[in-house]
């Protein structure tokens, strides 16, 4: 967890806007800022505030990628191992190695795979299911999935002090700045 | 990107019409978020017709667990199936309710890739009807086997007597591409309802709403972190589930086009599958929205604009399976087969089943040329009623396929078909599953999805002006 810096351990600091080109505008001043553990809540996807966070690319694309690959490579070799060595049976006359009858399930698997580690990556990589977090404790955060737009500087920047993050993010006419408890 | 004045959201109130008219009324995120969560939430009152509908659908829901349990009990004697057609409603049923899921995969995955934005208002209840549709048809092939509770043979997996399913065997593909269809729809729905169910646990009356939906969207909290790896995951669940709808319903023709029937074995099977299940799952889009759109009041985000659209998908995908009936009978001809010939001579004119091909024609091809005209097309009823032909059309054509089998080469072995009282039973039921899951969908899950919409809203509206998924996938 944090340093405490105050009394109550606090998350960050947290100020409301009320359009998306608000947030967006606001990140870019908080970057240059020098502030670099921060995050934007949105009710829906602005991909210009994942930007200006700094992560311009997620894992998500290496990570169905090598899911889809290990799906289809066992899934070849599973039909390849069952029809040819464990019990080769002659269909038709076709040899043991007849690869195009494997594409379907071999195409198969690997859109299972590929689903599944994207699902499973995205909850890993996003924590969750996550029961709680502090941003949860700002009253006016319940309008992050309606209709209101949040920057929150975190206690882990290393430039975090309450009072400086607080003036600058009163600097940036937010609708409201609130300091979120750990 | 515009600067923040010009997009600042206007004074709530008369906004300007949707310059595609996309959408009507005069919503922005708050008031538009409203109205799709009001009746899951409870503010608007669950209308007496959805108790009208969930009833139907859970009384003829019965018919299909009395047949079912009947069926078990007595083996697949009690349907119709003999030889030579060993192949009865069941694979009809199973063919017609999974093209009918292929729509909501198209919608909710090609169109996206193809920045239809008008795929936003429908693709949240297309793809419920997806889901519903694949477990209709998934009942199918199970029930039909003689003995279903060792339906997982199906599946490789080591066992006693050391042997293995045929992976060469299009039944073993069927298993896989349904259950793969049925899973992979499943997460890009439930992935696509993660924001949605955050804000209904934020929107939430009581708490036992706060309880379920909080616990179903997992903590979703919104972060841009989670958005960038979020519309990643959904652009590419698009991208692999667009070659995923093709090549489930190409193995499905498999199932027939592998086997050396006469009109069966033809590479023409699987584009011409896919078009059919393209045009049959649009016309239970516009059969699903056309009730929404009145009992709901849902006019303004499923706008006539939309119904527009849906029937000139289907105008499109119809004259595609038009051609393909056509290009079966010319392929008879022209390929000099007598087998294929005389196959189609019994299917058309000579055999006893020869009016099925023809209200095939008839519903499929004839009737929806209305579609052309733009004041058929525009209008409600009449689009309502062409997409039930579509219905009844897209059956005939697998019950079509099917009964070629009573005419096999030799006369001697010439047989008959008719479905008996259970064949009816579980077809009928398998309609009240569908009924009944999808009313219970209605009340419980947002309809349309309140995230994309209201992204789709213009920027004086408080959106983005369209569903930017593409841009934002990194």
């Amino acid at each position: 967890m944090s340093t405490p810096t105050t009394e109550t351990a606090l998350h960050g600091v947290m100020a409301e806007f009320l359009t998306p080109d608000e947030l967006i505008a606001a990140t870019r001043k908080a970057r240059e800022a020098g502030y670099s553990r921060m995050d934007g809540y949105s009710p829906y996807p602005l991909g210009e505030v994942a930007d200006e966070l700094g992560f311009p690319r997620s894992e998500i694309g290496a990570v169905m990628f090598i899911g889809g690959l290990c799906g289809a490579v066992v899934g070849l070799l599973m039909q390849v191992w069952i029809t040819s060595y464990d019990y080769p049976l002659s269909i038709g006359g076709k040899p043991f190695w007849s690869w195009p009858q494997f594409v379907p399930i071999t195409w198969a698997l690997l859109v299972l795979t590929a689903s599944m580690s994207g699902l499973f990556g995205l909850l890993v990589l996003c924590g969750l299911p996550q029961p709680y977090h502090p941003v949860f404790n700002v009253p006016q955060f319940i309008r992050a999935t309606k209709d209101r737009f949040f920057l929150c500087i975190e206690a882990v920047d290393p430039q975090f002090e309450v009072g400086k993050v607080t003036d600058f993010l009163n600097g940036l006419q937010p609708e409201s700045v609130a300091e979120v408890p750990e | 990107m515009a600067t923040a004045t010009e997009n600042a959201p206007a004074p709530p109130g008369q906004y300007p019409p949707h310059p595609e008219g996309l959408i009507g009324g005069s919503y922005d995120t708050v008031t538009l978020g409203d109205k799709i969560a009001d009746v899951v939430i409870g503010d608007y009152p669950t209308p007496k017709a959805w108790w009208g509908w969930f009833l139907f659908g859970f009384a003829l829901l019965q018919a299909l667990v009395i047949g079912v349990a009947y069926l078990f009990w007595y083996g697949t004697g009690v349907w119709g199936l003999n030889q030579p057609a060993a192949w009865g409603l069941a694979i009809v049923n199973f063919v017609w309710w999974i093209g009918i899921g292929h729509a909501g995969t198209l919608i909710s995955a090609i169109l996206l890739l193809m920045h239809q934005k008008w795929r936003t208002s429908i693709n949240r209840f297309a793809e419920a009807m997806t889901l519903f549709a694949v477990m209709c048809a998934g009942l199918f092939p199970l029930i039909h086997m003689g003995r279903p509770w060792l339906a997982y043979w199906l599946f490789p997996f080591p066992n006693n007597m050391a042997v293995w399913p045929q992976p060469r065997s299009p039944l073993m593909w069927d298993a896989f591409a349904v259950s793969t269809y049925f899973t992979v729809s499943l997460v890009f729905w439930y992935v696509g309802l993660i924001p949605d169910l955050a804000y209904l646990r934020d929107a939430a009356r009581n708490r036992l709403q706060r309880l379920v939906y909080g616990v179903l969207s997992l903590g979703w909290r919104g972060s841009a972190y989670h958005w960038r790896r979020y519309e990643k995951l959904y652009l590419l669940l698009a991208g692999l589930g667009t070659p995923l709808v093709f090549s489930v319903h190409t193995i499905v023709s498999f199932d027939f086009a592998v086997a050396v029937v006469p009109l069966w074995h033809a590479t023409i099977f699987p584009p011409f599958f896919v078009a059919g299940a393209v045009y049959s799952g649009f016309a239970m889009v516009v059969w699903l929205a056309v009730p929404l759109r009145h009992y709901y009041g849902m006019k303004d985000l499923i706008t006539d604009r939309h119904l527009e659209l849906c029937a000139k998908v289907m105008i499109t995908t119809g004259m595609l399976v038009t051609w393909g009936y056509s290009l079966e009978v010319w392929m008879a001809w022209y390929g000099h087969s007598q087998r294929e010939w005389s196959a189609t001579m019994q299917r058309m004119w000579a055999g006893p089943y020869w009016w099925s091909y023809w209200a095939l024609i008839l519903t499929n091809s004839i009737l929806p040329q209305l579609l052309w005209i733009k004041r058929v097309r525009c209008n409600e009823l009449m689009l309502f009623l062409i997409a039930g032909s579509v219905h009844i059309g897209m059956l005939f054509e697998r019950y079509v396929i099917v009964i070629t089998l009573t005419r096999d080469d030799i006369p001697g072995a010439w047989g008959r078909y008719a479905p008996t009282i259970w064949d009816y039973a579980v077809m009928f039921g398998s309609i009240g599953l569908f009924v009944t899951l999808f009313c219970l969908f209605l009340r419980f899950l947002p309809m349309i999805s309140i995230t994309e919409m209201r992204e789709f809203l213009p920027f004086k509206q408080g959106g983005r002006d369209g569903h930017s998924c593409m841009e934002n996938a990194k």
